[in-house]
């Protein structure tokens, strides 16, 4: 990659035109500004290369970004070439995705950079032919003389583009949305290719030469640590090279956050294989630690006591719930419960690092943020960022995971140690015992209507294992209030209402898990609305629309948008065959809305099988609407994991699951017919799409299940109906 | 330590390892084909999945040693050009998010489609329940397939 070449030096090579940090003094301060996300490359021989930031997990941001540099750039989007930009931080701004913005955030810059190189281009052109650049216009690669029809290709205007003043990225016009070919249109993915004919490099996949492999036999005991090891037989082991302890790192003040690295006993080999044949031989003492005597039923007391007991942070108040449900002609309670949940990309988590004897170092790495990279194994090495080279690959899977230092950090700790280049693998069962997982929680709603059937008080518990618990520094962790992740709010009108948090404590770590609280929250919330429609024998879609805020006319008007879509195309009135069922939910993840409806099934023996989601989106304008459909598709199919199979349990502080047998993820033969109906979204875009699919799909499941056999499933894994 | 002959994708190898090590790892880590991946190592994903003369098989659970003679196809040797009925009907319904499976999901197809070239949806769950996608994207690997079948015809 051409990434270390100055403009001069591309320029002398007569190789290519690079708008980015190449660029002269004036136009760098732009790029230093952040206002540049991308680069655009265009060779002598019109080959146009782009560079995209935002890592490619699945999640398609990096054909949506070159979409949009692209569509301002005026190409044939069937010649372009697109890479990973390199890791520079100071020049790319959004290295690291999370929230589902790689769209989003870099919906203006991407198009300002390629909006940039089209008036430089055009600029050229008419020094080229003398002329006025009114007269000149860019299409399809090439730029046009009006009054002639002229045509000179872009990789012919480099040599003169190059001499010209750039102009500012904060002052180039870009394109009317009207006149967009790119945007808007679902285009195939760059990345498809490679992911059908094996070249695709994932992390597991980087081969340097003189490169070993090693695995870590990590305490399985979270908090706990080593006591001693034996190696005496492991050392004999095929291939093995070296074995030795590796130290757990906790909070580290110079990223002000705790690593969570679990340390153990590292072995490195010439193979993954003879890495793990040694790991076996060793004979390791483990002290249990602090979390010795938590289980999932130590945990699920402690909940139950939490949801009856004093909260530590009232999120949000308005009259006196508690006399409301006191005087209410209808009042309902119900407890929801959902516990960990792992990640379990199909990739394990994985990073190669080559320590160099300068102590610079080379990492490869499949990872949400190259910076994010960079930076951890530079202040854990204590060295400046800039002598960390990161390589970021293609992730195989994430939802949050790889927005984590871990992984990172024990690479480093292993590499270091061995002077050449160290591929340091999780096996699945190292990878599931060592996730950070969804947060385990239980919420106690009690909820009154009136005679009318209007909501007249709602009194939310939530009570959870919080995230911040796990990263943040022992000051702030001292304010009982810090990291309350409840709700505030519900989208539905009630006279009074009451939302309170109560933290829980557990030593298994937990973090952003695809939705991060949406999966629990829009669970009790749209579980319990339904419940409530229900008790006043109104319909499900009627009451909720019924009961939509006055005070919040946008997040009303587009949530009757995508209920009314989803009804409409669900055939919600619909009759359905005995023991089938259809249940709706919907939610606001971000700046996107969006409802499915379940149809679901339950056999003789309880069994719940869930047969078609209906689902209507409202994001905004859809960058890449095949591969939106493509997301909401994955994230009902990822979240159908927790509500029929899925659950992570603990048992001496130690995670009871280790693979694919024990913890069991959505398969073909289970997974639903899907729609996904977009509603036609102008402007910009607005939401994301990567998570938003995720939170309202188990609560609809659930209430199909009510539907199908008039029982209420309110804890997950829902694998039988009693 | 042992060395074996291998035929892989029409080329034959001589490679040293202990007998039992899986063949999987033998492709990434000795030959360097890693288009063929790591899921679980128990024969529970089918990430790692092959061919063994035409046969889908769990390249994790399989011995090298266990091999033979028997000719080994990997996603490398499906086709050269992505021109695999299969892999031309990924492309088409754009099936891929992470991909980090698919290598197996098409070599699985690839193997059901030849057995049974014009398979029922019930057909198609049972051959690919084997194969889990993270990503999820069941509902398009079933298109896929249903699209290579109709091709082939």
């Amino acid at each position: 990659m051409s990434a270390t070449l100055s403009r001069r030096e591309a320029m002398k090579t007569g190789a290519a035109l690079v708008l980015g940090f190449y660029l002269p003094s004036r136009a760098r301060a732009n790029a230093a500004g952040g206002k540049l996300n991308a680069w655009i490359s265009i060779a002598s021989n019109n080959q146009i290369t782009l560079f995209t930031e935002t890592p490619e997990m699945g999640q398609g941001t990096r054909t949506a970004n070159a979409m949009m540099l692209a569509e301002e750039l005026e190409v044939d989007w069937s010649t372009l070439r697109v890479e990973q930009a390199p890791t520079i931080p100071a020049v790319y701004k959004h290295l690291t995705t999370g929230g589902s913005g790689g769209t989003s955030s870099t919906w203006i810059p991407s198009r300002q950079a390629g909006a940039q190189a089209r008036e430089l281009l055009v600029a050229a052109a008419a020094q080229h032919w003398n002329t006025q650049e009114v007269d000149c216009r860019a299409a399809n690669g090439t730029v046009v003389h009006i009054p002639t029809g002229r045509r000179v290709r872009y990789g012919e205007l480099v040599e003169i583009a190059s001499k010209l003043p750039v102009p500012e990225l904060a002052k180039v016009t870009l394109k009317d949305p009207k006149d967009f070919r790119i945007a808007g249109k679902p285009m195939p993915r760059v990345d498809t290719p490679a992911k059908v004919d094996g070249s695709a490099v994932f992390g597991l996949d980087v081969r340097v030469p003189g490169m070993l492999f090693a695995v870590i036999a990590r305490c399985p005991y979270f908090g706990g640590r080593l006591l001693r090891f034996d190696d005496s037989d492991a050392k004999t082991s095929p291939g093995v090279k070296a074995i030795f302890a590796v130290p757990p790192i906790g909070f580290v003040p110079a990223i002000e956050r705790n690593l969570n690295v679990a340390g153990g006993v590292a072995v490195v080999a010439t193979s993954t294989w003879a890495a793990i044949q040694g790991r076996k031989a060793l004979n390791i003492t483990w002290d249990k630690g602090p979390g010795a005597g938590e289980s999932t039923a130590s945990l699920q007391k402690q909940f139950r006591e939490k949801a009856a007991g004093p909260p530590a942070v009232v999120a949000a108040e308005r009259g006196n719930v508690i006399d409301a449900l006191k005087i209410a002609a209808r009042k309902i309670e119900a407890d929801y419960e959902i516990p960990f949940q792992a990640h379990a990309t199909l990739e394990p988590m994985n990073t190669t690092v080559h320590v160099r004897p300068d102590h610079s170092i080379e990492v490869w790495s499949p990872t949400q943020g190259g910076d994010l990279a960079q930076n951890t194994i530079a202040k854990v090495a204590g060295i400046p960022p800039e002598k960390v080279i990161v390589h970021v690959t293609y992730s195989g899977g994430s939802f949050g995971r790889r927005y984590q230092w871990d992984y990172l950090a024990e690479a480093y700790q292993v590499a270091k140690e061995m002077k050449v280049p160290v591929q340091v693998m999780r096996t699945r069962e190292d990878d599931m015992q060592h996730d950070f997982y969804l947060q385990y929680s239980y919420q106690r709603l009690a909820g009154g209507l009136d005679h009318e059937g209007n909501i007249v008080a709602w009194s939310h518990r939530i009570v959870s294992t919080p995230i911040r618990a796990v990263f943040d520094s022992p000051e702030l962790l001292r304010d009982p209030k810090h990291g309350a992740e409840g709700a505030n709010s519900i989208p539905y009108e009630t006279r009074d209402y009451r939302f309170d948090y109560a933290p829980a404590v557990s030593v298994v770590p937990r973090a952003w898990w695809r939705s991060v609280s949406s999966p629990f929250q829009v669970f009790a919330i749209e579980c319990f609305i339904d419940e409530l429609a229900h008790a006043a024998g109104i319909d499900s879609v009627e009451f909720r629309i019924r009961h939509l805020h006055a005070d919040n006319p946008e997040q009303t008007e587009r949530l009757h948008g995508v209920l009314q879509l989803a009804a409409e195309k669900s055939d919600w009135r619909k009759a359905l065959p005995a023991n089938h069922g259809r249940g709706i939910a919907c939610c606001r993840f971000g700046d996107t809305y969006i409802a499915h409806v379940a149809e679901v099934s339950v056999d003789k023996t309880g069994k719940p099988r869930v047969h078609r989601i209906v689902s209507a989106v409202d994001c905004g304008f859809a960058v890449n609407p095949d591969s939106v459909r493509a997301q909401i598709e994955g994230g009902i199919n990822f979240a159908l994991t927790p509500v029929l199979s899925g659950e992570i349990s603990v048992k001496e502080g130690a995670i009871e699951q280790g693979n694919f047998n024990n913890y069991q993820v959505l398969r073909m033969n289970d997974a639903p017919d899907i729609e996904v109906y977009l509603m036609s979204g102008h402007g910009d875009p607005r939401g994301g799409v990567g998570e938003s699919g995720v939170p309202p799909l188990a609560p609809a499941v659930a209430n199909a299940i009510f539907a199908a056999t008039g029982k209420r499933a309110r804890r997950l894994p829902i694998t039988r109906i009693a | 330590m042992k060395s074996i002959q291998l035929t892989v994708n029409e080329k034959s190898h001589e490679i040293a390892a202990p007998v039992n090590t899986p063949l999987l790892w033998v492709l990434r880590d000795t030959l360097g084909l890693t288009g063929t991946k790591y899921g679980c190592g128990m024969g529970l994903c089918g990430a790692c999945t092959v061919h063994l003369d035409g046969q889908a098989i769990r390249s994790c659970q399989t011995p090298v040693n266990a091999v033979g003679a028997r000719k080994i196809t990997t996603i490398e040797g499906l086709s050269n050009d992505r021109s695999h009925p299969v892999q031309r009907a990924w492309i088409a319904e754009q099936v891929p998010q992470c991909g980090y499976c698919q290598s197996g999901q098409i070599m699985q197809a690839a193997a059901l489609l030849v057995k049974n070239p014009h398979p029922t949806r019930e057909q198609i769950d049972q051959a690919m329940t084997g194969n889990i996608c993270r990503c999820a994207t069941y509902q398009r690997i079933r298109r896929a397939i249903e699209r290579a079948a109709g091709e082939e015809a």
